[in-house]
């Protein structure tokens, strides 16, 4: 990729379903090309079944998801995988797999038949683990890694394919603080560089503190979208996880603090 | 093809070494093949032939007799050990066997149902057992098709394992309606890649041709698919195709193994196990590795079957589940399978 080249990503009124489950319906959503977005909501509500769907994981039962205004599921997988990068949650590497192997495999959607590994390739690569901060563990085994290193293997991966769009579902699911906010933070290098970025995110907290756009999901439907600073209130706190808050004013950074969360109480936020 | 990269030409160099190791032992395993056997012409005779001179019926021995049977005991380790590997890196499941998917037994019941009409081991082509093969897959295939198996692998093993204790019950009631069928499917159900004509190998070379192209296809994504599924069509893989292409590739491999040599077990398990703990975590090399080991394992229990009760010859089939089912409990045993 070079830094300039950028993609768009739309949800056009999909409904997304399991089976005859209807897990999300009538949902439009755009991602703010150079932005984090991240997708909150309670467990449950459609938010990684939404991020799936515009990876072209979930194929909606109805409208359409548009990259580059192009119906996603029209275009060959293979064009798809070099302008969006996928993190999913439930990934997995066989036994021994190093960094390098798995930062490797996300050159796949640049390769063909007949070009095996180029300069390009190698560029990429380096580039990669550079950004991922990984370089200095290429050789190691996966299985060896903290959870914050590994995690930051496989978004080397994703780098690695130098695609405008970036989708992680849950990144930072089952790290501890330190290890979410490296991941967070390489998230937000990322972004600097260009990169248009949506994340599945279940801690509100940390939504707020590291993304420029925030979808707000309840049971299927979006009910918020805008920045943090814009949509987080009390009120939406209250609707999304049925709990009461104050909100602050992060004097570092700026963006809006959850303090005295509560369980409901029939009086009034203050 | 481009300049290797430094970190390309480190993983092709660790993987030359036990190639090439596994290149010399299937050397001399083929040497011994020709060399060693449990009728009278000894080891030393052998080797006269193969210098150029020795005695007529030696020289009949080791042309007519041992070299189709190592050709084509090459040929079915070829197979068995290709389609196993496949087989345990798409179900990603360290002890799955081609008999599993229900390809061998459907093999197997197509031949016996040919014995039983008549046809006899020595005149039966093996178009009979490729048929089966595809039969087999095509009935898995069909079973996955229902309520969405397919996105599953573990339970399209559970449909093969179901599919297989059948075939084998319709093919054990096929035995029980005829004495001359019966016996003549018992000495083929055992295994044996003796006595098979070389003419055979020209029936199922198309298919293993056709196979290895599949392989050539399919093996990026193959790799691609150890990172899960979502991660596979995140680097812009089709699942689901890739499996259909897994699947005919092991029908055309187990259907041609089967053909030659009759259902041999364990091949499929003990190959793949060998060569992982070479080639490491990539089914890429794995495959590379499994070309050499399979041959030499299909040839190295062969020689034994041979010589342990010389002057007689314990049927291959035997020897092979003498040797696999050890490897299996070491498998089972070791506690921590090795995740794919």
């Amino acid at each position: 990729m070079s830094p300039a080249q950028t993609s768009t990503l739309a949800a056009d009124r999909i409904t997304l379903a399991h089976r005859h489950f209807t897990v999300a319906e009538n949902l439009s959503v755009a991602l703010p090309t150079g932005k984090v977005t991240a997708i909150v909501g309670p467990n449950g509500c459609g938010k990684s079944t939404l991020l799936n769907g515009l990876a072209r994981i979930h194929a909606p039962a109805k409208g359409s998801v548009l990259l580059d205004g192009k119906d996603i599921h029209r275009l060959p997988s293979k064009d798809v995988a070099r302008k969006l990068a996928l993190l999913p949650q439930d990934n997995t590497a066989p036994e021994g797999l190093t960094v390098a192997d798995l930062v490797r495999f996300g050159r796949q959607p640049h390769q063909g038949w007949m070009k095996q590994w180029s300069n390009e390739d190698q560029q990429a690569f380096d580039h990669a683990v550079q950004a991922a901060d990984v370089a200095g563990l290429a050789e190691r085994a996966l299985d060896t890694l903290s959870g914050g290193q590994r995690q930051r293997a496989w978004i080397a991966m994703a780098v690695a394919q130098q695609t405008p769009l970036l989708l992680l579902d849950e990144p930072t699911s089952a790290l501890d603080l330190g290890h979410q906010i490296e991941v967070f933070e390489l998230i937000r290098t990322l972004s600097g560089q260009g990169k248009t970025i949506a994340m599945v995110v279940h801690d509100l907290a940390s939504a707020c503190r590291y993304a420029d756009h925030m979808v707000a999901m309840k049971a299927g439907k979006i009910i918020e979208e805008g920045t943090p600073a814009e949509i987080v209130s009390p009120e939406l706190v209250q609707e999304l996880y049925d709990v009461s808050c104050d909100l602050i004013q992060d004097p570092a950074t700026g963006s809006p603090l959850l303090v005295n969360v509560r369980r409901n109480s029939n009086f009034s936020t203050a | 093809m481009n300049a290797l990269s430094p970190t390309s030409a480190v993983a092709s160099r660790a993987l030359s070494l036990p190639l090439i190791a596994a290149g010399l032992l299937l050397f001399l395993i083929i040497i011994a093949s020709l060399l060693y056997g449990a009728g009278p012409i000894s080891a030393s005779e052998a080797f006269m032939v193969l210098a150029g001179s020795g005695s007529e019926e030696a020289r009949f021995v080791v042309s007519e007799l041992r070299l189709p049977r190592t050709i084509i005991g090459l040929v079915t380790g070829l197979a068995l050990g290709l389609a196993g590997a496949l087989l345990q890196s798409m179900t990603r499941n360290p002890l799955a066997e081609p008999g599993l998917l229900g390809v061998s037994a459907g093999s197997g019941f197509a031949v016996a149902l040919a014995i039983l009409f008549g046809a006899s081991t020595a005149t039966l082509t093996s178009f009979v057992a490729q048929l089966g093969a595809l039969a087999g897959c095509a009935l898995v295939i069909a079973a996955t098709r229902v309520q969405g198996l397919g996105n599953d692998p573990v339970r399209l093993i559970l449909a093969g394992a179901t599919l297989t204790g059948l075939l084998l019950a319709l093919t054990s009631m096929l035995m029980l309606m005829d004495q001359r069928a019966a016996d003549e499917i018992r000495f083929w159900i055992t295994g044996s890649i003796a006595g098979k004509p070389l003419s055979m190998l020209q029936a199922t070379l198309p298919s293993i041709l056709a196979a290895l192209i599949l392989i050539v296809i399919v093996a990026r994504p193959l790799a691609a698919m150890a990172l899960g599924e979502k991660a596979a069509v995140g680097l812009g893989h089709h699942p689901g195709r890739i499996r259909f292409l897994i699947v005919l590739a092991v029908a055309l491999l187990v259907g041609s193994a089967t053909a030659l040599a009759g259902p041999l077990i364990f091949v499929g398990l003990v190959v793949p196990f060998i060569a992982r703990a070479f080639a490491g975590p990539d089914i890429r090399k794995t495959l590379w590795l499994c070309v050499p080991v399979g041959p030499a394992v299909i040839l190295a229990a062969d020689v034994v079957s041979r010589l342990i009760a010389a002057p007689a010859e314990l049927p291959l089939g035997v020897v092979t589940a003498l040797i696999g089912a050890p490897v299996l409990l070491a498998i089972v045993r070791a506690g921590r399978m090795p995740s794919l």
